[in-house]
């Protein structure tokens, strides 16, 4: 088995899901060589071959131009396997590469079993083992599914790739996140409120909740986008990642996403309705209850020990 | 301006889940079924779309089986104009290429400007569909975006990354845009355009007819994952729960100390 690992670039950085791949390919076996579209005084480290195109020539993010630089180095190495991140580059990236290979597609793959891959359906609640028929194997994994033994280490031999492509999407800048706002990350207790909380005045029980327990409160994706919340207080991918000594997640199911932003917690509490939603995976305690029955009860006892 | 939204009929992600008999798919029975949550912002995007440009026609199409017109009434309350219902009793047994063919074959000569998914479906999930459909047009398509304008042929648009920063990006028309969560505000229909959109036309077309790519893969098995949490569960009166729980933090985590 070889695979060719798609790493990424973004501003300035190598980002981080460089240890996804690599625990990803010790997890399957075999060889790799890995691809990048970035600079070459800011490499990953890595020890093996590495493609490496000039994002300064081919952007950070142009996906015909990334999508012929990488069928390139396909050619070159004919891998049986091609592994991106489960990321806003490797789902947008790796349908146009599976598609000019002919090759199967695999997205978010959380599992490596006996030589099959595992997806999640249906918000995690169920799992799918997948048969894949075409010789290539095109696959993007879930961000913190493939956890490496170690740091990664070593210096690649690198090797420069060039295309001449030109894509018709037009890259204009960034936008950063919203600067000011809570910084969550420094916060000991975090009381987050998911869309179980029903309706946006009952922000405000969730927030006296946090305050009672002297920490802060924050918000799962759906309550930041109805407006409830504002964003610098969402938890997980698009978000926030916070690892406080308590995370209490009220009325919030436990879509991936918010799981990626907040598992590290030291001790995690679910007050939930629903005995079986995702995040009893990662909660220490679930209290099956009513939020706005229960809620108000333990901030009382809270307040007043 | 012709506008074509795609969408999918999924059961409610709070459902309780079934594995079907053959052990491939969830159980589709005894399921509420909704509108795909990243549909809605599509489809509510096609119809700021044609509020802005005024002479526009949008096409909402979906692959299923008779249940899933139920949902693109909803698409055309909303303001969708008709409907291109892909009949297949089979959908869940379809792989994203599948999928993706049959709509690039239903849109090929249909000389559509923009076209609006969601950006991945909330039961498969895989994020493919999109972009697929696009790259087998040979149109430009931007993933996962959170703001949309058009102006004479041309979108900006910004594509969501990691960690809260956002990509702005240009392309021209006829180009595809996968939506995310928050783009817009989905409208709610009201009582008369529910009306109204029993009125439109939605014809119905068999699979088989724009089934031109073959399935690279296939579901072995469907199975619920192994609790692996040794996590403590409690029910009961709010008050003693309270208790309980303070109890536990004040064992376990120094927050109460």
């Amino acid at each position: 088995m070889k695979l060719l690992l798609v790493a990424e670039y973004r501003e300035g950085s190598v980002l981080g899901s460089v240890t996804d791949l690599l625990g990803f390919a010790e997890k399957v076996g075999g060889e790799h060589v890995m691809f990048l579209v970035g600079s070459d005084s800011i490499l990953p480290q890595y020890d093996g071959k590495l493609y490496l195109a000039d994002s300064a020539k081919h952007g950070e993010y142009s996906p015909t131009v990334h999508k012929e630089l990488l069928l390139e180095v396909v050619g070159r190495e004919n891998p049986d396997m091609i592994v991106f991140s489960h990321s806003s580059y490797g789902w947008d990236l790796a349908p146009r590469v599976a598609w000019a290979l002919k090759a199967a597609q695999v997205s978010e793959v959380v599992n490596y079993v006996d030589g099959t891959l595992v997806v999640p359906v249906c918000n995690a609640k169920l799992r799918r083992d997948v048969q894949v028929n075409t010789r290539i194997t095109v696959v993007t994994l879930q961000a913190g599914a493939f956890g490496l033994n170690g740091l990664p280490s070593g210096s690649p031999a690198v090797e420069m790739i060039d295309v001449d492509s030109a894509g018709k999407v037009e890259f204009l800048g960034y936008e950063e996140a919203e600067a000011g706002g809570v910084d969550l990350s420094k916060a000991e207790v975090i009381v987050s409120a998911g869309r179980g909380i029903g309706k946006p005045e009952n922000i405000e029980m969730i927030s006296a909740l946090a305050k009672a327990l002297g920490g802060e409160y924050g918000a799962s994706r759906p309550v930041v986008d109805s407006e409830w919340a504002e964003h610098s207080r969402q938890v997980g991918t698009t978000g926030q990642t916070v690892a406080p000594k308590l995370y209490v997640a009220c009325g919030i199911s436990g879509a991936i996403q918010h799981l990626a932003g907040m598992k590290k917690s030291e001790f995690v509490v679910a007050i939930n309705t629903d005995k079986d939603a995702p995040i009893g995976e990662v909660a220490d305690v679930l209290v099956v209850a009513d939020l706005t029955q229960f809620i108000p009860v333990l901030t009382e006892k809270i307040s007043s020990l | 301006m012709n506008i074509l939204v795609c969408i999918k009929q999924v059961p409610d992600m709070e459902s309780k889940f079934k594995v079907n008999s053959g052990g491939t798919w969830y159980d589709t029975t005894e399921l509420a079924w909704r509108m795909n949550e990243y549909d809605e912002y599509a489809v509510e995007q096609a119809v700021q779309l044609k509020e802005q440009v005024k002479d526009a026609d949008i096409t909402v199409l979906s692959i299923g089986s008779n249940k899933v017109k139920e949902t693109m009434k909803k698409a055309l309350a909303m303001g969708c104009d008709r409907g291109a219902h892909i009949a297949d009793d089979n959908v869940s047994s379809k792989e994203p290429c599948e999928i993706a063919g049959a709509i690039a074959e239903y849109a090929k000569d249909k000389n559509f400007e923009v076209i609006f998914t969601g950006m991945q479906s909330q039961d498969r999930g895989s994020g493919q569909v999109g972009v697929l459909v696009a790259e087998m047009l040979s149109l430009p398509a931007v993933t996962t975006i959170v703001d949309f304008s058009y102006t004479d042929g041309r979108l900006e648009v910004k594509r969501e990354l990691e960690g809260g920063i956002k990509a702005k990006v240009a392309l021209n028309s006829p180009a595809l845009v996968t939506c995310q969560l928050g783009l817009n505000t989905p409208r709610y229909p009201t009582l008369p355009n529910i009306m109204k959109a029993k009125k439109k036309e939605l014809v119905s077309l068999p699979i088989e007819d724009l089934l031109k790519v073959d399935a690279r893969q296939q579901t072995a098995k469907i199975y619920f994952p192994e609790k692996k949490g040794g996590g403590l569960v409690i029910e009961g009166d709010p008050g003693e729960l309270a208790d309980k729980l303070i109890q536990i933090l004040k064992e376990k985590t120094g927050v109460l100390a």
